[in-house]
């Protein structure tokens, strides 16, 4: 029999160490394979780490800024012609009565430290100064009227291309063919921090400022911003918490078998998986064109992300209670609680840290959403802060990816590292967020 | 009265009526707690519910049909002669709204006093000039009968107002001394205010019905009215895409969806097999360690907002490919291209179809890996021709969830891949899609009644149909193919 099953030549193979042909090629295979998985990993991982440095390359210079120094005499002839030293009338003096003032002072500083001025203009040494400076310089001058008269030293911007010069992202080159900046200003500008009048510090103005016109890239700021997405987180928290609290309990432990709770299932899993922007739409819909809600407003936004993120919570709040044993429903049936009583008083408590993680995961998706804002109108330039809620709630304001997004579609590429900027302030405040629902499912969970 | 100072009142009644209704269910049985049916904190708490409840409920219907019937009633004593030429009723009510407050707010000021207004008429003051310095800007003069109707409108609405204090006030207190005259120790107060939790839980399972209902129905609502203006054959069919502000626009879906598709393609070219790759190499080969790093730090990427992909798209990813790709090959010169939004958008799919696929080969029985390798297959053998084929359905489904979340993607889009409708091939070229355009028409200066505006809802609606298909069979399949091996 065994002739028969055992063609001629099947051993030819003598020994058993040395691998035949076909059994290479699988090896071979095998390896390759393997080396594509491993390929792909590190394709991966190759793109987080490109995601993330192309980010901080771009943005970490917008944490330092360029000043200028100054002693500036406020002469009493140009700000206050009545001598009066009353705000009413001194507000007549606009920023272009600030302006010459701030020139001459860095002028006369250009003069003392014996700086060439070849082929620099006054107005070109002005020039070098931001425009936010006068404006800033009279809100100092109309808070505190009796500075007039006197010197004061004073740190302000510098123009956004002397900023970019010192951190290379304006050369000689660039500056040649650009009509707000000169290769000659660059290098007074260079002379000007040998002497220490203009410096690079840190950028507090970054997190605090509102934003600014399109060419003062150097003056904007995510104030208004951060205090929209604060705003909005708040009232997102306080309203999808406590509804999707009660909706996972309702559905976990109280809902009965049947078609309409299958129904309410499916529409949350669903509701899970509809794009953001749909959400948006529905936010522009109901809350703005049917209950007349302003624009821009906190409120709405809040309102719209609480609705895109009740889903996240309630299946991780869900997951939780189902998470707790049914021997402590059991028990606390068994000494006589009521069905509501076991849930509240033994159930909660024990699910709480799974419902507080999940809630924080789906506050930091709320966070960074963007698409639904643009639609109810964040997207507008606002430069007042909004007030202090709840009237707050209803002003206008903007919210940190909508700023994101509302910078990278000007046209001065200051504006690009003031963006990625703010993307990483943003995934700052979201790596807070995730490291805090990680320590609080490290520390509190209870496995059973 | 303020409504915040009314609720509060509402609010304070409440909580008294908690104290008083717990010591006087103690108090009933002669303070020996063991006679009631009810824990004492459960009477106090129904007092509280009956005298808040009724209360609240009168307050928010009277508050959302009170403005319906003044409006009702004040726009019909609107002649037609105010109504400017071309304008509507709406817009007339709208001033007439302003006035009313300015003048509010002008009385709370100090600057007049209700007599003075009985008296105002257009004729002997400026009310324009006058609610201007109220803080309250007009568009135009006021006319005489705006005006009559604006303070007919404050007088009625204050009436209400007050109407509206007194019965709720009256309710609450009613509530508070009914309940708590009902209190005996028999009385079920847990089950009153259990069955009244239990009512609030369901309300709020029901949101997520309602935010259904409420995508569907503002979607259509505005669909139908788009489909008035523009024929729907024109906008399925028409291959073009050319809105113009002045009316008379081409509004055909065709180049959206093409690019809409052909970006979503390209990121799932890019993210499937890389996603598919990871899943089985980091839980078949990898050992703890690389498991352990890799796999978290791929999650990441998932918790990455889009606008963070979009810049990257805008700043590195597309002049990158623009310099060393397109130009070289002399294919485009456009940094936005359908390649660099389907690039970073497959590297932000990557997570979402690894690890689900990562779940559904985990869920193949190790039985059937065992027996292959004990038929003497080698790893990649058992699975290319045993894991895959038995894990498909659910890899699958995987990769429509992924697709679905690709043509709903907005971000990435709007800042890689461009605004011009085109229907072409060369991935390098800029395209448009669906999301790009309902955020270009329904951004600025929106105006609910021409077909540029509205089309954005036709356009919401075919991708919440396109998304939910998708979704739907998605989840069958997936769970069709648990049961299989559960």
């Amino acid at each position: 029999m065994s002739d028969i099953s055992f063609p001629k030549g099947a051993h030819a193979q003598k020994s058993l160490l040395v691998l035949d042909a076909r059994t290479r090629k699988r090896n071979a295979a095998e390896a390759r394979f393997r080396r594509m998985g491993l390929v792909a990993v590190t394709i991966g991982i190759l793109a987080l780490v490109g995601l993330l440095s192309s980010i901080i390359a771009n943005g970490a210079s917008s944490f330092r800024q360029t000043f200028v120094n100054l002693e500036v005499y406020l002469d009493p002839a140009k700000l206050d012609k009545t001598g009066e030293r009353d705000p009413a009338k001194m507000a007549k003096v606009t920023t272009f009565g600030y302006a010459p003032l701030l020139g001459r002072a860095l002028a006369q500083a250009v003069e003392a430290q014996g700086i060439s001025t070849e082929g620099v203009s006054k107005k070109d040494i002005e020039a070098l100064i931001s425009k936010e400076a006068p404006a800033t310089l009279r809100n100092m001058v109309l808070a505190n009227p009796e500075l007039v008269g006197q010197t004061i030293s004073l740190q302000v911007l510098a123009q956004g291309r002397v900023d970019g010069y010192f951190k290379g992202r304006v050369t000689m080159e660039s500056a040649a063919l650009d009509r707000n900046i000169s290769p000659e200003q660059l290098e007074m500008a260079d002379a000007l921090r040998a002497a220490g009048i203009i410096t690079l510090g840190y950028n507090w103005g970054f997190f605090t400022a509102p934003d600014a016109s399109d060419t003062r890239p150097e003056a904007a700021g995510l104030g208004v911003a951060i205090l929209g997405s604060a705003y909005m987180m708040m009232i997102v928290l306080c309203l999808s918490l406590p509804i999707g609290v009660a909706a996972s309990i309702y559905l976990e432990e109280f809902a009965p078998q049947n078609r309409w709770t299958d129904l309410i299932e499916v529409n949350i899993s669903n509701l899970a998986a509809v794009p953001s922007i749909v959400f948006g739409i529905l936010g522009l819909a109901i809350f703005i064109n049917f209950v007349g809600l302003p624009q821009s407003a906190p409120i709405v936004g809040g309102l719209v992300l609480t609705l895109m993120t009740l889903p996240t919570i309630i299946i991780a709040t869900r997951a939780a209670l189902k998470a707790v044993p049914p021997s402590i429903r059991d028990a606390a049936l068994g000494v006589g609680a009521s069905k509501m009583q076991s849930v509240f008083h033994h159930v909660l408590p024990l699910a709480m840290p799974g419902i507080l993680t999940g809630t924080i995961i789906g506050l930091a998706q709320a966070l960074g959403e963007t698409a639904p804002l643009l639609l109810i109108g964040m997207v507008a330039f606002v430069r007042e802060y909004p007030g202090s809620p709840p009237e707050g709630f209803l002003d206008p304001a903007s919210a940190l990816p909508v700023q994101v997004y509302n910078w990278t579609t000007r046209g001065d590429p200051a504006f690009v590292e003031r963006a990625s900027g703010a993307i990483i302030v943003l995934l700052c405040f979201l790596v807070i967020m995730n490291i805090a629902a990680i320590v609080l499912r490290r520390r509190f969970e209870r496995r059973w | 009265m303020s409504l915040g100072l009314l609720s509060l009142i509402v609010l304070g009644l409440a909580g008294l009526g908690f104290f008083v209704g717990r010591s006087r269910a103690l108090a009933v049985v002669g303070g020996d707690g063991r006679k009631l049916h009810s824990l004492p904190s459960y009477h106090g708490q129904s007092v509280a519910l009956f005298a808040a409840l009724p209360a609240f409920f009168v307050f928010g219907v009277w508050l959302f049909v009170q403005p319906i019937l003044i409006e009702g009633s004040i726009s019909a004593t609107i002649p037609d002669s105010v109504i400017p030429e071309g304008g509507a009723l709406s817009l007339v009510m709208a001033d007439v709204r302003r006035i009313a407050d300015g003048l509010d707010a002008l009385v709370q000021a100090g600057s007049l006093t209700e007599a003075s207004i009985a008296q105002l008429s257009t004729g002997n003051t400026d009310i324009r000039a006058m609610l201007a310095a109220g803080g309250v800007a007009l568009g135009s003069d006021v006319p005489q009968a705006v005006l009559v109707a604006a303070t007919e409108y404050r007088t009625l609405s204050g009436a209400g107002r007050l109407a509206m204090t007194g019965l709720v006030l009256v309710l609450a207190v009613l509530g508070l001394v009914l309940s708590l005259r009902r209190i005996t120790p028999e009385l079920r107060a847990r089950n009153i205010s259990e069955a009244f939790v239990k009512a609030l839980l369901i309300g709020a399972s029901l949101v997520a019905i309602l935010t259904t209902v409420g995508i569907v129905f503002s979607l259509m609502f505005e669909t139908i009215n788009f489909f008035k203006m523009y024929p729907a054959k024109d906008f399925f069919f028409s291959t073009v895409w050319n809105p113009q502000f002045r009316g008379g626009s081409d509004l055909g879906i065709l180049p959206l969806l093409w690019g809409t598709l052909y970006v979503s393609f390209v990121a799932l070219l890019f993210a499937v097999p890389l996603g598919l790759m990871i899943a089985i190499y980091l839980s078949e080969y990898a050992g703890p360690k690389l498991r352990g790093l890799a796999k978290p730090a791929i999650e990441v990427l998932a918790g990455i907002p889009t606008i963070v992909y979009g810049l990257f798209a805008l700043v590195t990813v597309g002049p990158l490919l623009r310099d060393y790709l397109a130009q070289p090959l002399g294919l485009g010169t456009s940094s936005s291209s359908v390649l660099t939004a389907g690039l970073v958008m497959g590297i932000m799919l990557i997570p979402f179809v690894s690890s689900l696929s990562d779940d559904i080969i985990n869920a193949v029985p190790q039985a059937m890996r065992d027996g292959s390798y004990g038929l003497g297959a080698t790893r990649s053998e058992t699975i290319r021709q045993v894991v895959l084929p038995a894990a498909l359905p659910g890899v699958v489904g995987a990769i429509l969830l992924a697709a679905s979340r690709a043509i709903g993607e907005t971000m990435i889009v709007v800042m890689g891949a461009g605004a011009a409708a085109k229907l072409g091939l060369n991935p390098f070229e800029a395209m448009t899609t669906v999301t790009v355009k309902i955020v270009s028409q329904l951004t600025g200066d929106t105006e609910f009644a021409s077909p540029e505006t509205l089309v954005a809802f036709a356009l919401g609606l075919t991708l919440f149909v396109f998304t939910l298909g998708l979704n739907v069979i998605a989840l069958i399949i997936v769970r069709k193919y648990r049961e299989q091996y559960e």
